[in-house]
């Protein structure tokens, strides 16, 4: 019928060459461990698990910055959230993942209910800058934990064990648990933003007011957002403490929620391909900086502007018109 | 006796000193279109800002289908099957107009908490998408952008979005707004069609449509309601020739 015809997906071709990006960039992490086994650098396997475990709060940003409009400036107090439930259970003896993952998750998805409830009735300055205050009220209660090492922060014993098993203690079993979480988060985003749900959401950025007229009460769905944003961030809190054993107040400092910020208007606003390109990018370049000089900032603060300035659509829009460009011949 | 569809009882609204709305009462009446007219600043767009929950009105009462519905926000009227259009065209840019459409299907159809499978490509949703999309003449146009969308084909999209809302009562505000002659004509053509299906407020300065269209024309003059009745009478009436249809009609 006509109709059906009319209204077919996007072609075959299409649709390979969207997921070409993806499936390159999860090769690539995939094949790390086994570079380093060779090159011998066991360094290389902790900086690309860093990467990831950034990556999926990046990915969990993106959804509210780049397909929700919401600009949240708060994001590191979920990964603090996180991080301190791991710490604080693994300080009373609890160290089992089966009660600290849930626990990290529901910690930072109730804290992003109760704030969201408040902070989604504001909108655009007022939004970023009440995310930003709830962001330091975790900070500051964070800092005054005493029983949990307050400004020091807290070390943590061992990595969390699996129904009793150490499976994450040897560090490339842990780099393919937080492969498969970050693997896990981008699937689970990507049909989250093609879905009735997340249509919803992408068209309350574009007009609010129009998406009220013809039915839909955006608040509901804006903080249903916020909450699944809250929680992956949570998981990312969660692998942060294992990498590190060790948690801390600075994990929920304003700096932080910036630099998540950065991350994903680097690789691309509202493209979950680019958080983790544009994570990725900002973990090495500040390495790599941090290499030879110790003033890497002066560097990397102008680079960054240049980058907001003239790759607009960042680091992914960069690469889709390269491969326009390629595609035209 | 026939109830009317939309009750709007002594509705009066002020924008600091000045009275935008002022005791205005006006029952739509099942299948009927019912036009507001009048000159620019006489408070017509206000009036369907109040009808669809955009604003709330100092006081007064707004009735619809038997409710009361005149604290209910936006998203509950709409619910409840009352749909309208912008004068300055509101859609989604960036979305096709096919999921601008399919969009409004989706309102009705419940269940947008969905988080999985590809929306788009949700028969059940692109279908009556589809047919709202030919009823207003964009069929062709589904896959464009609409940002990319003439302006009258906006205009049309926008009507387009109102039908997949299955209406029980449209408010149009003044759906003609900006289009040419050629594409005005389409636009009343559509309407002409779609009349009957559900009561249409309609807010219009192109008083060849209105009177092409009106089965009952109200006439609103600094807020208040100068006239209201069939368009004849209207057209007849010495206060409306005086105060506004004079000049309109030269």
């Amino acid at each position: 019928m006509a109709v059906g015809l009319a209204i077919s997906p996007a072609p075959a071709r299409g649709r390979w060459s969207a997921n070409a990006l993806p499936i390159g960039i999860f090769l690539v992490l995939a094949v790390i461990p086994l570079v380093a086994l060779v090159t011998g650098g066991g360094y290389l396997v902790s900086l690309g698990a860093r990467v990831m475990i950034f990556a999926v709060a990046a990915v969990a940003l993106d959804l509210l910055l780049g397909y929700g409009g919401l600009i949240s400036f708060g994001h590191a107090a979920f990964i603090g959230l996180g991080a301190y439930a791991v710490g604080i259970l693994a300080a009373h003896g609890i160290t089992d993942a089966l009660v600290a993952l849930p626990a990290a998750l529901a910690a930072s998805a109730l804290y992003a209910f109760l704030t969201g409830i408040v902070c989604l009735r504001t909108k655009g300055v007022y939004f970023i800058m009440i995310t930003l205050a709830f962001g330091q009220m975790a900070f500051f209660t964070a800092t005054s934990l005493a029983p949990y090492g307050g400004d020091d922060g807290l070390t943590i014993a061992a990595r969390s064990t699996f129904a009793g098993f150490a499976l994450i203690k040897n560090e490339r079993a842990f780099y393919y648990v937080v492969f498969a979480c970050l693997a896990g988060s981008y699937l689970f985003c990507r049909a989250l933003v093609a879905s009735r749900f997340g249509r919803v959401l992408r068209g309350a950025k574009e007009n609010p007011v129009r998406m009220a007229t013809i039915g839909f009460n955006v608040y509901r769905f804006q903080l249903a957002a916020y909450v699944i944003a809250g929680a992956l961030a949570g998981l990312s809190g969660f692998l942060l403490a294992n990498a590190t054993e060790f948690v801390s107040p600075a994990y929920m400092s304003w700096q932080r929620s910036g630099e998540l910020i950065v991350m994903v208007l680097l690789g691309g606003l509202g493209s979950l391909n680019g958080a983790i390109i544009g994570t990725a990018a900002y973990l090495l370049t500040e390495e790599w900086l941090a290499g030879f000089t110790e003033n890497w900032k002066v560097i990397f603060g102008p680079v960054l502007v240049l980058v907001v300035l003239f790759a607009r659509g960042g680091l992914i829009g960069v690469w889709t018109e390269l491969v326009r460009r390629i595609g035209r011949g | 006796m026939v109830e009317p569809v939309l009750r709007l009882e002594r509705l009066r609204k002020k924008f600091g000193a000045l009275v935008v709305t002022d005791d205005v009462t006006i029952d739509v009446m099942p299948g009927e279109l019912h036009a507001v007219i009048g000159p620019n600043g006489a408070g017509k767009t206000t009036l369907i800002n109040q009808m669809s929950g955009l604003i709330a009105p100092d006081s007064g009462a707004i009735r619809f289908a038997g409710r009361d519905i005149t604290a209910a926000p936006m998203y509950a009227r709409a619910a409840l099957g009352l749909a309208r259009s912008f004068q300055i065209t509101s859609i989604l840019p960036r979305f096709s107009a096919l999921e601008n459409v399919a969009l409004a299907v989706q309102a009705r159809s419940g269940s947008s908490f969905r988080c999985f499978g590809r929306a788009a490509d949700e028969a059940a949703l692109n279908g009556p998408a589809m047919a709202a999309l030919a009823d207003v003449g964009l069929r062709e146009r589904a896959q464009v952008p609409a940002g990319e969308l003439s302006h009258g084909e906006r205009r049309a999209l926008e009507l387009a979005v109102a039908l997949a809302m299955e209406p029980k009562i449209l408010l149009l505000d003044e759906p003609m707004a900006g289009t040419g002659h050629e594409e005005s004509a389409r636009l009343v053509g559509v309407l002409q069609r779609l009349k009957g299906r559900f009561p249409v407020v309609l807010v219009e300065h192109d008083m060849a449509a209105v009177f092409a269209l009106a089965d009952r024309i109200s006439v609103l003059i600094y807020g208040r309601i100068l006239a209201s009745g069939a368009p004849a009478e209207v057209r007849a009436d010495p206060r409306v020739v005086a105060a506004y249809l004079g000049d309109e009609m030269e």
